[in-house]
């Protein structure tokens, strides 16, 4: 066993891609420890923890520490993953300047990226850290861009400046906090491979999005466009001005006949202006608001707006292992909206259908208390009574850490400390962006899980990279109950004795 | 295109992955090379950013600044053109006082006391200088610029350059030519003796030639250099070519008993045409000063101490850093040990556009600065992302004509770490010694990012009506 502790000054990665660098230094033969991320305080801090003894160094240096049989194969391995991401990201970029064969440097802001890639650049896509995000989207929004911004933490002054500033130059600003967008079939961000279709979504709720997605998709109906707005877009300080742009655009959109806006209830004021340009489109609005119906029958209603017939919505349920605590649900969500609407399902009775009483699809009616036990805003919420749930999604579990989408890990050690009377319920969301094969780490954490149950609720489309069938054999045969839908999914996990 | 009308093209700035996912969709993306900012600079840089003011105030600035067009149209005494109560001298840089000053400053000093008459020897001109009694200030706040010590003394002959466009002028001394040299420090009688004459002959003669040859046009000059391989820093030979060109039958005109002496002595220093090219960038940097919330760097100049830039928005503020020593190649036995630390207000030629910020137009100078011509190409193009624009009369052959990147962005600095390129010569430490070599160097990180921090006190908020 020996061990090396290196700086490497100015090298620069991202969080995601050191996270996947990392995990593959683990998974040699004979490696103990391998941590390789840029050395900021937290960071330094985990290094020493693990009893490294890391040189002076700063969050624009990257650190390497690694312990093992084989430390010096492992830095060789390093070498060859890093320089193989240098060169791809080398590749992609393109200038017409220049002396035969030389490329120049690659383009250090949005600014210039927008620059080089001219008339052709439509969309910038922008997930560096929340702090950062202003000057890039800027950029963008002054080149002239509809910009994406996956990013959370932005502050909200900043995301009325840049809304505001938005609208001057004629763009779309979709987020901070944008997990998905699909534009004319592509998927930014995370994002599901629909099928193409008459549907056009704007969403201020990324998973929740995903969710109405996937249901028509597997319903047969197609979706073109999906803009997220941000989940705070609707809030009495932005105003819904992304919300109001977007469903402009899709109404201007030949190929788009009904439009799907899908929200946490906003706020009243809000509410009223939105229903104003609501009325004013050509194209018909179905509202799907979070906490007030649900997801699953917000699809619906698009369905039967469509004329289309509904389909029984797939799932595979299995027995529980052992008879549950009643009503003792464990929630342990990956997306906010989704752990939201299962916190209501858990906490209301057995057999209420929708978790409050305003009319499903109606705007603006009263405020109901039914977004108690919602995930968002502190990260963790317990239902009435009725187990507890957390959305792993939240910016408090996603500082200094890769989205749970991408790294399992927090819910990976949560499985292992469900308790033996309760029922497990989580989402896994598939589609471009997110794990690749999430069975691959979760289904071995489902199988060994000391919960008395597990629910999955399965939120992908069978296009997707990941294949939804595949995805739900692995976990049913990993013990676990699958829903396609999360709301049958909160009921199933609720209902289980 | 609207946003809606198919799929994209993307411009990517973070996670890595979310990069592949487009690739795997066989969407074109044009990925940023992302980094963090400088270190602390993060809020500023959003308050900055959020400056309503800044994204017209940069064009207003950066256009001023590529607008302008520098004729010389005169050589004039600095008496005549600069209030310059006896006794006081201009120096480079940021303010500076005797006791901060470096060898080489201190050695100019004393060469123009000696010059000027205001002391007799060496011993007594130091007691003087040491003394308080002789007033320093920079030649920036004088519209002059001067190379290395940059010291104006009342009798010095200067160029006259004038901006027709936006009205301004601008002075710089003339070139004594290379070696042992006042503008480094050396002061001895070879020195005072070919500066006095040029004080008797050639300050005189270029003046009646530059009245009878009327404006000329440094802009159209550095231009056409440019493209002969110049960039008007460390090298000017092409360019002191074509002003000898432009003058020369002017100068036999003028004073046909002297024209051999004075032809053969601006035809002998291929840096003659520096000072005025000098002279050029600082009366079109000046164009660009005093646009409120501007970002624009306008001086960026050294004192052989201090290294300071100046911002658009922020008036007559300098903002300074530790002067660093210059990575290059030495004269003879002179190696970096002989060297002193970055002098001169010659990097108003890199604010301008010009010097390392050209330097993919000179491959010829690359071995004396050390380096590939690659590197010189890569120099270049790196500064396209610190700047605002690319010059309009300014541009580089082996770049496809490419404009040279001009009008430095503080927030670009601080957002890229990239700090900008400067070619400069190499002083010897020790006053009197002149010049030991030539090369790059990097001005320090703090001039820039105090600079931040001073317009983010300075930015308006966005939400006041």
């Amino acid at each position: 066993m020996s061990s090396a502790v290196v700086v490497r000054a100015g090298v620069y990665h991202d969080s995601v891609t050191l996270m996947r660098v990392s995990r593959a230094l683990s998974d040699l033969p004979g490696m103990d420890v391998a941590l390789v991320a840029m050395a900021t305080e937290l960071n330094l801090a985990m290094a020493r923890d693990l009893g490294f003894d890391p040189p002076p160094a700063g969050p624009a240096d990257l650190l390497v520490a690694l312990r093992g049989q084989d430390v010096a194969a492992a830095e060789r391995e390093l070498d060859r993953l890093l320089s193989a991401l240098s060169s791809a990201r080398g590749s992609s970029g393109s200038s017409s300047y220049g002396l035969a064969g030389a490329e120049g440097p690659p383009p250090r802001t949005t600014r210039s990226a927008a620059a080089r890639a001219g008339e052709d650049a439509g969309v910038a896509l922008i997930s560096v850290p929340g702090e950062h995000v202003l000057p890039e989207a800027v950029d963008a929004v002054e080149a002239g861009l509809d910009v994406m911004i996956f990013s959370d933490g932005v502050p909200v002054w900043q995301e009325v400046l840049l809304k505001r500033l938005a609208a001057e130059h004629g763009v779309l600003v979709m987020g901070p906090d944008c997990g998905t967008a699909v534009i004319a079939g592509v998927g930014l961000g995370f994002a599901n491979v629909l099928r193409p279709g008459p549907v056009g979504v704007v969403a201020a709720s990324g998973t929740g999005a995903q969710q109405v997605t996937s249901l028509l998709d597997l319903a047969g109906v197609g979706v073109r466009h999906v803009l997220g707005v941000g989940g705070r877009d609707l809030s009495r300080e932005v105003g819904g001005l992304s919300a109001v742009r977007a469903l402009r655009l899709l109404d201007e959109d030949p190929a788009t006949e009904l439009i799907v806006l899908v929200s946490k209830p906003p706020d009243p004021e809000v509410a009223r202006a939105v229903q104003e340009v609501v009325e004013s489109l050509r194209t018909p609005v179905v509202p799907a608001l979070t906490g007030r119906d649900d997801l699953t029958d917000a699809a619906e209603r698009v369905l039967r707006a469509l004329g289309t017939p509904v389909p029984a919505w797939p799932s595979w349920p299995a027995p529980a292992r052992r008879p549950p605590k009643p009503g003792a649900v464990r929630g342990l969500y990956a997306g906010g909206t989704l752990c939201a609407e299962a916190a209501a399902i858990a906490a209301s009775g057995p057999g209420a259908a929708s978790a409050s009483g305003a009319a499903p699809g109606s705007w603006s009616g009263s405020e109901s208390g039914s977004e108690a036990g919602a995930g968002t805003g502190s990260g963790e919420a317990s239902g009435r009574g009725s187990g507890e749930f957390v959305d792993f999604g939240d910016d408090a579990y996603t500082r200094g850490r890769a989205h749970p989408l991408i790294d399992p890990a927090l819910r990976l050690d949560a499985l292992a400390r469900v308790g033996p009377g309760e029922v497990a319920l989580l989402d896994v969301v598939l589609g471009h962006g997110a794990d690749p094969d999430p069975a691959a780490s979760l289904a071995p954490a489902v199988a060994r899980c000391p919960a008395a149950a597990v629910v999955v609720a399965l939120v992908g489309t069978e296009g997707d990279p990941q294949g939804l069938h595949r995805q739900a054999a692995a976990f049913r045969e990993a013990g676990a109950s699958v829903f396609v839908s999360n709301a049958q999914a909160a009921r199933y996990a609720r209902d289980l004795r | 295109m609207t946003l809606l009308s198919g799929p994209p093209h993307v411009v990517t700035a973070g996670v890595d992955l979310l990069r592949e996912a487009l690739d795997a969709q066989a969407v074109p993306t044009t990925p940023v090379d992302w980094r963090p900012p400088l270190p602390g600079t993060a809020g500023a840089l959003a308050r900055v950013l959020a400056d309503p003011r800044r994204r017209a105030a940069n064009e207003r600035a950066v256009h001023r600044l590529t607008s302008s067009r520098p004729l010389l149209v005169g050589v004039r005494r600095a008496s005549e053109l600069l209030d310059l109560p006896q006794p006081m001298f201009l120096h480079a840089g940021p303010p500076l006082d005797w006791e901060r000053a470096s060898g080489p400053m201190r050695g100019a000093l004393i060469g123009a006391m000696l010059l000027e008459g205001y002391a007799l020897a060496e011993e007594d001109a130091r007691a003087r200088l040491e003394s308080g009694a002789v007033r320093l200030e920079p030649c920036h706040h004088h519209r002059t610029v001067g190379p290395m010590a940059g010291v104006v003394s009342p009798s010095m002959w200067m160029f006259e350059v004038r901006d027709d466009v936006h009205e301004g002028v601008a002075y710089c001394s003339l070139n004594e030519g290379l070696g042992r040299v006042l503008r480094y420090g050396a002061y001895g009688p070879e020195v005072l003796d070919r500066l006095g004459w040029m004080d008797r002959v050639l300050g005189p003669v270029l003046s009646a030639a530059v009245e009878l040859a009327g404006p000329i046009d440094l802009r159209a000059l550095a231009a056409q250099a440019l493209q002969m391989g110049d960039e008007l820093h460390n090298r000017n030979r092409a360019a002191t070519s074509l002003l000898l060109r432009e003058l020369a039958p002017y100068v036999v005109n003028a004073a046909p008993g002297h024209a051999a002496e004075v032809l053969r002595f601006v035809g002998g220093n291929d840096h003659f045409f520096l000072n005025a090219a000098m002279a050029a960038a600082k009366v079109s940097a000046d164009a660009a000063r005093d646009v409120p919330g501007s970002s624009l760097v306008v001086a960026m100049a050294r004192n052989g101490t201090d290294f300071g830039v100046q911002v658009s928005g922020l008036g007559d503020r300098w903002f300074t850093g530790p002067a660093g020593v210059p990575d290059g190649l030495y004269l003879g036995a002179y190696g970096p040990a002989d060297a002193n630390p970055d002098i001169g207000d010659s990097t108003i030629t890199e604010t301008a556009g010009l010097g390392g910020f050209a330097m993919a137009a000179a491959p010829a100078i690359v071995r004396f600065v050390g380096g590939e011509v690659a590197d010189a190409v890569a120099a270049t193009r790196s500064m396209y992302e610190i700047t605002l624009a690319e010059h309009p009369a300014y541009q580089i052959p082996a770049l496809g004509f490419r404009g040279t990147p001009v009008g430095i962005d503080v927030t670009l600095v601080a957002r890229t770490g990239l700090l900008p390129v400067v070619n400069t010569g190499i002083a010897g430490r020790v006053a009197g010694t002149g010049q030991v070599g030539a090369g790059l160097v990097s001005p320090p990180v703090e001039a820039f990012t105090s600079a931040l921090l001073a317009l983010a006190e300075s930015a308006l908020d966005p939400f006041d009506q």
